[in-house]
């Protein structure tokens, strides 16, 4: 009786937050997936049903299969180096030194600013006129001329890469540091009086405090790294040659240039499905390494 | 009875109310502009606050995205239910507007006087399907700007006349040590491609469209990409323009790091003035050359209109609004910046007065202006020719094969 009670009150809780994420999130979904069936335009006609026709027409598109390749090499390379980097400091910002709290202060900033303006402040850098890289490399001696870093699809790609790592390592390595204050220092103290050197030390010692909240970080930055988009439409808006197109440029170029709301309600879905199948992976990962410790 | 007296009663006060607080009502307008430096974002202000002078009634908030933001900013606001009463228009839109009732007919709405006072070219700015969707704001053409100075040494004393002879001329330049690569455009994955792009379909004769298919792959069309990439890969043209707009392109010139650039108007006092640029003096203006055999001159429409959204509940005090920014005072008061639409502007002294030269290569360049293609799929066609360009340009497929995928993924 109690226990029916503790439920029923427990959903009466929940009940306006309920109604808002329906509102807010159920209801846009749901009919999201309606238009996917439809050849509505973003104005105008209301459309009429075309059954899977614009599922076909997407995923059969070479844009699509590009985008999606480009789309992987930017989420992966991005996340892999920002875990790495988000670690490295994490490690560093947790030794014992003089000025380690301004540091810390400072290193939160890239991450706190807007992403529009953190873009526009690499463009700057990878200006091919007057850009800062340009001069740096050039003074250090490590380029005989100016280069066009955002106008080469041999580099637009690698240089979008840098400026999303620079933007959003300070997140993992917040994260991280937190993981870090969590141990014990006696046992590190003992690990130090049984002659671990510094590897085992962060192998068998930090590392089981760093997993669980490293994972969940890793789930976080790869599902923003997949639906990357204003990062790519300041800096490139897709170019060279739509070298750096990922898969959320696609979605709006479809439903919002071409004001195909239709195609561009099936493409949005399918990245929602690719982002929600990486995301359950990850999860079971997580229960996995949860099981394990 | 006594019931519905007393609901007489008090509908007739409310309506009272209503009258009464409507002769002082201020009536409030939505307006979105872009964030440029021709009419900057103070100057649209200073003319809005003159309108709000002689109509105190009315009010305008006004709003500023930048180009690239301006198309996808007007149909998101309609697609949504509306939000702007008067809404900056580029030539390449009207086509898809009309045909998703974007914005309203004002064909009615003009006057003969203004019929007969705006430049007949001026028109086609606002004109689909034989209907005025607004009135022409910004007049606007690509012309060739070229450092005096530069030409001078290199042994030039006139400015080419055919895209061959710019060439030649650039070579020269190069060949002298003067400059690295003196020609700069704005050759980014954007519609500022498209400009220079068609600038040279006008030179060479091309046609876009060909009873609504794609006619660029041959001819004219395909002439004018190869142009390009003969002009970047032999290094006349900086190899940054490939990721260049505008704005990059009038820095290099200003520099001195550019003989030749293809600009809008909005570079000429911008580019002469010492406060901005190292060449100030030397800027010289043309019209974009001819192609030997087949033109004169070339030149893009790039002008630009105001228009009332069908989603404004005031289109008449929208409507009063345009007449004012489109006035020939308005325009005759900022001919500095963007030349009028009026054409007897051209004759005003006022007008004329420190860009004589600028003047005299409008009145042939924007009797010139070539249109991009009038289709509702604009975008689409843009985006797919965009595409062609750079990877014509990158070298990683023929300029003729470019143009025939950009023909197939262009949706016509």
């Amino acid at each position: 009786m109690t226990g029916t009670w503790i439920s029923t009150r427990a959903w009466l809780l929940m009940l306006p937050l309920l109604v808002v994420m329906t509102a807010v999130i159920g209801w846009p979904l749901v009919d999201t997936v309606r238009l996917s069936f439809t050849d509505a335009k973003l104005v105008g006609t209301e459309g009429g049903f075309v059954g899977t026709a614009n599922y076909i027409k997407m995923l059969g598109g070479s844009n699509f299969q590009r985008a999606l390749v480009t789309t992987t090499w930017f989420a992966v390379i991005s996340v892999a180096a920002e875990m790495v980097l988000g670690v490295l400091a994490a490690l560093l910002l947790n030794q014992q030194f003089r000025g380690r709290t301004a540091l810390r202060a400072l290193m939160i900033l890239p991450w706190a600013l807007p992403t529009v303006v953190n873009a526009t402040l690499w463009r700057l850098i990878y200006n091919p006129e007057y850009g800062a890289l340009n001069a740096a490399l050039t003074q250090l001696g490590l380029l005989d001329s100016y280069r066009s870093w955002l106008g080469e699809p041999g580099t637009a790609l690698a240089a979008l890469i840098v400026a999303d790592c620079w933007k959003n390592f300070p997140l993992v390595a917040l994260i991280a540091l937190a993981a870090l204050q969590a141990v014990p220092r006696d046992i590190t103290a003992a690990s130090l009086v049984d002659g671990a050197g510094p590897f085992n030390r962060f192998r068998f010692v930090i590392m089981p405090y760093l997993a669980g909240p490293l994972l969940v970080a890793l789930v976080l930055r790869t599902i923003e790294a997949f639906k990357v988009f204003d990062i790519v439409w300041v800096m490139t808006r897709g170019g060279p040659a739509n070298s750096t197109r990922t898969l959320s440029i696609l979605v709006y170029q479809e439903a919002f240039s071409f004001q195909r709301a239709g195609s561009g309600a099936s493409l949005a879905l399918i990245v929602t499905l690719l982002v929600t199948i990486l995301a359950a992976a990850y999860a079971a990962l997580l229960r996995k390494a949860a099981g394990a410790s | 009875m006594l019931k519905s007296t007393r609901n007489a009663l008090i509908g007739a006060t409310l309506m009272g109310a209503g009258f009464a607080g409507h002769a002082q009502a201020e009536t409030t307008l939505n307006a979105l502009f872009m964030a440029q430096a021709a009419y900057s974002e103070a100057d649209v202000r200073a003319m809005t606050d003159s309108f709000a002078k002689a109509n105190p009634d009315i009010k305008v908030n006004l709003e500023f995205v930048p180009y690239e933001g301006l198309h996808d900013k007007t149909v998101l606001a309609q697609g949504s239910g509306g939000g702007y009463d008067v809404v900056l228009f580029d030539v390449i839109w009207p086509a898809e507007y009309a045909t998703n009732n974007v914005l309203l007919d004002v064909t009615d709405r003009i006057t003969d006087e203004m019929n007969k006072g705006v430049l007949p070219g001026a028109w086609t700015t606002v004109e689909y399907d034989g209907k005025r969707y607004g009135m022409p704001w910004i007049l606007d053409t690509k012309y060739l700007f070229y450092n005096k100075e530069i030409l001078e040494k290199a042994g030039f004393t006139e400015p080419p006349k055919t895209w061959e002879e710019l060439a030649e001329q650039a070579k020269t330049i190069k060949d002298k040590g003067l400059l690295e690569s003196p020609i700069a455009w704005s050759w980014s994955q954007a519609e500022a491609a498209i400009c220079d792009y068609t600038t040279l379909v006008s030179a060479y004769g091309g046609k876009f469209l060909d009873g609504g298919k794609p006619a660029f792959t041959a001819g004219g069309g395909l002439d004018a990409l190869n142009y390009m990439v003969t002009s970047y890969t032999s290094g006349l043209t900086n190899p940054n323009s490939k990721e260049f707009l505008e704005e990059d392109v009038r820095k290099v010139f200003q520099n001195g790091e550019a003989a030749f650039a293809l600009n809008w108007t909005y570079m000429y006092n911008l580019a002469n003035d010492p406060k901005e640029s190292k060449v100030a003096g030397k800027v010289g203006v043309v019209p974009a050359p001819g192609a030997a055999g087949k033109s004169e001159v070339s030149a893009v429409n790039g002008s630009m209109g105001l228009g009332i959204t069908t989603t404004s509940k005031h289109p008449e005090e929208a409507w009063k609004y345009i007449v004012h920014m489109t006035s020939q005072e308005t325009q005759n008061a900022y001919a500095k910046l963007s030349l009028p639409i009026w054409a007897s502007s051209y004759e005003d002294p006022e007008v004329t007065k420190g860009q004589e030269e600028l003047i005299a290569a409008a009145k042939r360049g924007l009797a010139a202006m070539y249109p991009r293609p009038t289709t509702p799929k604009y975008q689409e066609l843009s985006t797919a020719l965009q595409q062609a360009i750079q990877e014509a340009l990158l070298g990683q497929t023929s300029a003729e094969d470019a143009l025939k995928s950009a023909a197939e993924n262009s949706g016509l």
